[in-house]
C-alpha cells in the first residue's frame, strides 16, 4: 500500500533537529540529513554550504531505492548502509524504517565514526518517526482541507 | 506522497511523467526548467547514458508560490522509457502524487504507447496505486509532426478515465505548461478531499 502523508508539526520538526546537530557533533560531519525514502528533504542540520540538498535527498532516495532493487534481486531485503567515499568529502546513508539518515563527511571524521554515531541515534530517530506516522491524517489538519477553487487557480497565474 | 511540513510551512508533492522511449518526458521537463523563473526552480539533474537517454530519471523541484501561508513545491520526475529499464520505472513511482502519461502521436509509435500505458497501469498496482483514482493527465505529444495519428484516434485508444487530454510540442514548449497545471491541480484538489 502507498505510504500515507508525512505531516510534520513544529515541535517534532525541532525535535529532529536537535537530534540531527547533536548526532553532526559527535560525528564531526560536515552536514547531516533526514530524507524520505520518496526523495522528500525533512530536516537538515549543518555546513550546507553549495549543496542543493533537494537534489541531493532525492538523488539519495534514488540511490537506496537502485540498490535496495539489487538487495531484492540477490534474495536480501534490502541494504541497511551505503557509503561513498570520495577523495575528501563522503557520504554515508542509514535506512531507518521509511526514512534515510544522510551524512556528509570529511578528513575531519572517518567512516567508522560516523557508523557509530548514526547506529546510535538511529533507534530514537525510529521511534521519532513511528509516532510522526502515527498519527492520524485528519483532513482538518491539512492547511488545504479549505482550500478553494481560486487559490488554486491563482499559482497558475 | 505529500509531505506537510508545519515548521517550514511547505507542502511537496510529487509528478510523474511516464511514456514510451522518444516520446518527450524529459524534454517537457526541459522547457519548464528553461521556462521557469531561476528562483522558481532548482536544478535539473538528469542522470542519462551518453546518448542523452534517460537512464534511471530527471528531477527538477519546482516552487509554484503560497497558498494559505503554505510554500508549493512540486518535485517532478520522468522515468526512463526504454523498455528494458521497467525495474528503474517501479521505483520512481513509489510516493508519487500525480501521473502524466506522454503519448507519442506518430503512427509507428502507438503500439509503444499502448504498451507502455498499460506498464505504467501494472506498476502502479504494484506499488498499491490505481490509476483510476490517481490524478493523471494524458498529454498527446509532437502534434507539429506530419505523420501523426488524429486525436480522436489517439484518444480513443489511450484514455482510460476522464482525464484532462492536452496536445503538446514540447520541443517548442506548447502544451507542456497546461498539462502541468492540470496535473498540479489536480493533486491540490486531492490534498483537499484527504
Amino acid at each position: 500500500m502507498p505510504d500515507t502523508p508525512i505531516l510534520l508539526r513544529e515541535q517534532q520538526y525541532h525535535q529532529i533537529k536537535a537530534v540531527l546537530a547533536r548526532l553532526r557533533m559527535d560525528s564531526s560531519a560536515r552536514v547531516v540529513f533526514l530524507v524520505d525514502k520518496d526523495g522528500q528533504e525533512i530536516a537538515v542540520q549543518g555546513e550546507i554550504g553549495n549543496i542543493d540538498s533537494t537534489s541531493l535527498a532525492s538523488l539519495a532516495a534514488g540511490n537506496v531505492a537502485a540498490t535496495g532493487g539489487m538487495a531484492q534481486l540477490i534474495g536480501e531485503k534490502e541494504f541497511p548502509t551505503l557509503s561513498h567515499e570520495g577523495e575528501k568529502e563522503s557520504i554515508h546513508i542509514s535506512v531507518i524504517g521509511r526514512l534515510l539518515l544522510v551524512i556528509v563527511f570529511d578528513e575531519r571524521s572517518t567512516l567508522g565514526l560516523v557508523k557509530l554515531r548514526s547506529k546510535q541515534v538511529s533507534q530514537q530517530l525510529s521511534s521519532m518517526i513511528d509516532e510522526i506516522t502515527r498519527a492520524d491524517f485528519e483532513a482538518s489538519d491539512s492547511p488545504f482541507a479549505e482550500i478553494t477553487d481560486e487559490d488554486i487557480e491563482s499559482l497558475f497565474n | 506522497m505529500t509531505f506537510i511540513n508545519y515548521a517550514s510551512r511547505e507542502i511537496n508533492c510529487k509528478i510523474v511523467y511516464y511514456g514510451p522511449g522518444l516520446c518527450g518526458k524529459t524534454t517537457n521537463l526541459q522547457h519548464i526548467f528553461e521556462a521557469t523563473a531561476p528562483q522558481a526552480r532548482g536544478k535539473l539533474i538528469s542522470l542519462a547514458t551518453e546518448t542523452d537517454r534517460t537512464l534511471f530519471f530527471d528531477f527538477m523541484p519546482l516552487e509554484l508560490g503560497t497558498v494559505r501561508g503554505f510554500k508549493t513545491r512540486f518535485h517532478l520526475y520522468t522515468v526512463p522509457g526504454q523498455v528494458f529499464y521497467d525495474a528503474s520505472r517501479k521505483l520512481i513511482l513509489k510516493g508519487v502524487d500525480g501521473v502524466v502519461f506522454v503519448a507519442d502521436s506518430q503512427e509507428e509509435r502507438m503500439d509503444a504507447n499502448v504498451e507502455s500505458l498499460y506498464n505504467l497501469e501494472e506498476n502502479l498496482r504494484a506499488q498499491g496505486y490505481d490509476l483510476m483514482k490517481l490524478p493523471y493527465v494524458l498529454q498527446l505529444n509532437k502534434r507539429d509532426l506530419p505523420n501523426v495519428v488524429p486525436v480522436s484516434d489517439l484518444t480513443a485508444e489511450l484514455i482510460r478515465k476522464q482525464e484532462p487530454i492536452v496536445e503538446a510540442v514540447a520541443s517548442t514548449g506548447a502544451g507542456v505548461f497546461d498539462t502541468l497545471k492540470a496535473v498540479a491541480k489536480q493533486v491540490l484538489t486531492e490534498l483537499r478531499k484527504s
